[in-house]
This record gives C-alpha cells, structure tokens and sequence, in this order.
C-alpha cells in the first residue's frame, strides 16, 4: 500500500524527497501507479499555495510547478502556450494534470515540455538558488533532480514561437509525435532558433540539425526544403502501438515543415 | 496503516468519511459513501466514466486521491436530480436516447453538466469538446451532442 505524505510547504516536502521518497503533482501518472499497487511506497505532495502561483506579465512569465493547464488556458497573457495547453489530455486531464508533471512524464507523453524545451524555459528547484536550464532537467530526470518549485518561461517574439502536435485521435489522442519552433527574424533573417521535438527519442529532445539548417537563412523555399530534408537526422524514435520508428522519422519533416509555414503566413 | 479522516461536502451535503493511505475517490465515494453514479470504466484516466466535479472543475475521481478532497465541494451525477425531479440534462438525455447501455451516462452528465454551469450556449464544438475526455462506445456521440445542445438552446430561449 502507499503512504501519502502532505506537507504544507514547498521545502518541507523537498526536504522529505531528498530522504528518497517520490513526488506526486497532480497525480495523472502517479496515480495510476498507485491502483496498479506499483507506485513507491511513500509519496510526498504539497498544499503549498505558491506552486499554484502564476505570474503572466513581463519578458519572463513565472510558472509554479502545480500550475495545471487548465490555469494556464484560463490567462489571456499567456496565450502563447495556449494551443499547448489545449492538446494535453482531455478537459478533466487538463484540470489536473501539471506543468511540473509533464517535465517528467515518459512517452508518449510530455508535450508542454517539449514547448519549454524551444522555448528556452528555466528550471527553479526547491532550496536552491537560481534556475537551471530546462535541458538539464529533462536529461536527468531518470535520477531524483528534486522537487520542480517553478518555472521561467521567456515570451517569445509576437509569431515567433509554433507547436504542432500529431495524433490519430482528435481532439485528444496522445502523440505520435510533437514538434515546437521558436524561430525569431531580425531584418527577414532567422536568428536563436530552437527546435525541439516530443515522440523522436526517449523524451524531448532539441533538433542540433534543424535548427543549423535553420539559423541564418531566410525562412523561403530552399531552406524549407532543407528543413525538413533533415529533420531526422541522427535521431532513433521509438516503434510502439501508435507508429512505427519509419513513420515517424517519414513524416516528421513534412510536420516540420507545414508547422514553419504555417508561422510564416500568421 | 492508519485510515485518514476526510470532511467534504457531497452533493451539497457535509459529509465526513475515512479514506485508506492511497485511495482513489472513485472507490471512497462508491465504497465509503455508496455513491455508485460515478463508473469504474479504466482506473487509468482514460474513459472518463468516473468524472466527478470537484470544487466546480470536472476530475477523474480514478487518478484524484481521496484524501485530498478535505475540505471541497465533490459532485457526482447522484446530485444532478432534485429528489424525483430530474436536472434537464438527465431528461434530454432520455428523450436524446443518449444512454445505451448507460455505463458512459453518469461521466458525460457531469461533464456536460459543469460545461453549461460556466457556458450556458455552448456551440456545437465546445460541447465536442467538453466532452472529448468521456469515452461511449455504443451512441456514437451524436444523440450526447443532440441532447446537450438541446439543453442549451432552451436556456437560451427560455
Ligand atoms: C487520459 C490521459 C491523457 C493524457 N494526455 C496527455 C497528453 O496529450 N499530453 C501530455 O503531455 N500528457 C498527457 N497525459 C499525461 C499527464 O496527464 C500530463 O503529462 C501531466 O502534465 C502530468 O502532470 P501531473 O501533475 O498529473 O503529474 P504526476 O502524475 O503528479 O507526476 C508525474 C511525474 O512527475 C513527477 N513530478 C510531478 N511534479 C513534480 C515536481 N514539481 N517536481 C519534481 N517532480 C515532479 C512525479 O514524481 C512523477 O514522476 C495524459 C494523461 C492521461 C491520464
Ligand atoms: S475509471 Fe477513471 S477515467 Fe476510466
Ligand atoms: S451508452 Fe454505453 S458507453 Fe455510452
């Protein structure tokens, strides 16, 4: 049987997973674990009200970790993460589920981390000081990083930032695959371009690849083409119920290369 | 392991019940309370026949843990009729047929129910929508949307 442990603030709770106890957010993945009786024996959760905390204003919008997706759905000034929101989940997963969670959540979910991932987005852990960047987080979370407090987001540039996400059910099938650009003009040409994917490997990943075809060109016909030419290079994606790896890697490009077109007409 | 002591209110009622270390809601309500509208379809999150409403926002009582709802305002679809007056919803689903074999009924209520709660003329792609979490696999959906919009548009002209 699990224990729940619920503490009332963040570092009380921090301070009791570093004893090597599991964390549960809002509980979409967890608890599934805990009725197939497979969850750890101790989970460790917070009322603390400040991971609810949402700070939409300004350059750099501030994301508690509790912070569900329906909450972000809710703030008009964060309307550029909106149609990432909306493709997690159904509604009831999307009153639940957390932005905290996603960064952990395995394929063939994680589709709000692959945006923060384009995005640029910084960690804040609990009882540390300073952010880390979202990459790390996510190459390391097969180990304990620790318990997520927030996380930083930097607006992007008005139409500068694009997600797609390929699922065979509408409107709320998991991905086959997901792809976010964060592709800034200066003059016509692209400059600080980020690409990442979801569904391309064991968990977001940024496309090195991509984003050289990318960086420095004018967003036209030709580099399109290479866009998407190389969109799965030196990537092995997954083979599972919903596609096959040769799928995948077939059709990526073509995703990647409506989704910039579809930037550049907005 | 020690059972948790839990005050809610179900169904506007103030109720206070012992949960077990790790239970979901879905089981404290049918087991705990007897509550039985709320359907065990998955344990997964994937079916939506045990949407609940919890503090005016649908959840799945299956991935909510029990003891978290100390201090909330739980909904299920037991607390939709009046006594033997019927919420109108229950109603246009009869006269929808929008129940088969039923066992998605109780989910997609809830659900439809906190969607005109918050947006009383929803069009046709907002009740899709609101509903897309609940799995039916008998009505194919249509006669749910008929009924729902049905409901809406006589709050609209009423
Ligand atoms: C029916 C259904 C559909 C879904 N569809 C999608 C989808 O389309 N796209 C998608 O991306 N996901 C989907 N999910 C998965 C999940 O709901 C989301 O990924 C959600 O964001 C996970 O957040 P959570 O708070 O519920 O995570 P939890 O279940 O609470 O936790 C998940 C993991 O994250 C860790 N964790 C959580 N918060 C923190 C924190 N603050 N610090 C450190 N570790 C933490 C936990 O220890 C755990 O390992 C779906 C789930 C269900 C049930
Ligand atoms: S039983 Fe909860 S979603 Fe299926
Ligand atoms: S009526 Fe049978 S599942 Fe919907």
């Amino acid at each position: 049987m699990t224990e729940v442990q619920t503490y009332p603030t963040i570092d009380e709770a921090a301070r009791a997973m570093a004893r090597g106890a599991a964390y549960m957010g809002g509980g979409t993945i967890v608890m599934r674990e805990v009725n197939a009786g497979t969850a750890a024996p101790v989970l460790v959760r917070t009322d603390d009200p400040t991971l609810r905390q949402l700070r939409a204003q300004g350059d750099t919008v501030s994301l508690g970790a509790g912070v569900t997706m329906a909450q972000i759905l809710a703030e008009p000034q964060l309307d550029f993460l909106h149609p990432v929101a909306r493709r997690v989940g159904g509604p009831q997963v999307r009153n639940m589920g957390t932005v905290g969670g996603n960064l952990f959540a395995a394929h063939p979910y994680g589709d709000f981390a692959v945006a923060l991932l384009a995005l640029g987005a910084r960690v804040q852990l609990a009882g540390t000081s300073g952010a880390r960047p979202v990459e790390d987080v996510l190459r390391d979370r097969a180990r304990q990083v620790g318990l997520v407090a927030a996380i930083e987001v930097p607006r992007p540039r008005h139409g500068s930032f694009g997600f797609t996400k390929v699922s065979r059910v509408k409107p709320k099938g998991v991905s086959i695959l997901s792809i976010a650009v964060l592709a800034p003009q200066t003059g016509g040409t692209l400059r600080g371009v980020r690409v990442a994917l979801g569904g391309m490997g064991s968990g977001p990943l940024r496309s090195a690849a991509v984003e050289r075809a990318l960086d420095g060109q004018r967003l036209d016909r030709t580099t399109l083409e290479k866009a998407q030419s190389v969109a799965s290079d030196g990537l092995q994606p997954p083979t599972d119920a919903l596609a096959s790896a040769w799928y995948r890697s077939e059709v990526v490009g073509v995703h990647l290369r409506r989704l910039l077109q579809s930037m550049e007409s907005s | 392991m020690a059972k948790i002591p839990v005050t809610f209110t179900h169904n506007g009622t103030d109720r206070a019940a012992f949960a077990d270390p790790g239970q979901n809601l879905l089981e404290f309500l049918r087991r705990g309370l007897g509550d039985l509208s709320p359907k065990y379809g998955c344990g997964q999150g994937a079916c939506g026949a045990c949407t609940v409403t919890i503090d005016g926002q649908t959840q799945l009582a299956c991935l909510v843990l029990a003891e978290t709802v100390q201090g909330r305002d739980v909904r299920t679809a037991a607390g939709l009729a009046d006594g033997a007056t019927l919420d109108p919803l229950q109603e246009a689903f009869m006269d929808h047929f929008a129940a088969q074999c039923g066992y998605c009924t109780p989910g997609m209520l809830v659900s439809a129910r906190a969607l005109l709660d918050t947006n009383p003329t929803p069009t046709r792609e907002e009740v899709i929508e609101a509903i897309s979490g609940n799995l039916c696999r008998c009505t194919g959906y249509e006669p749910i949307i008929e009924a729902i919009l049905s409901v809406a548009g006589r709050r609209a002209t009423a």
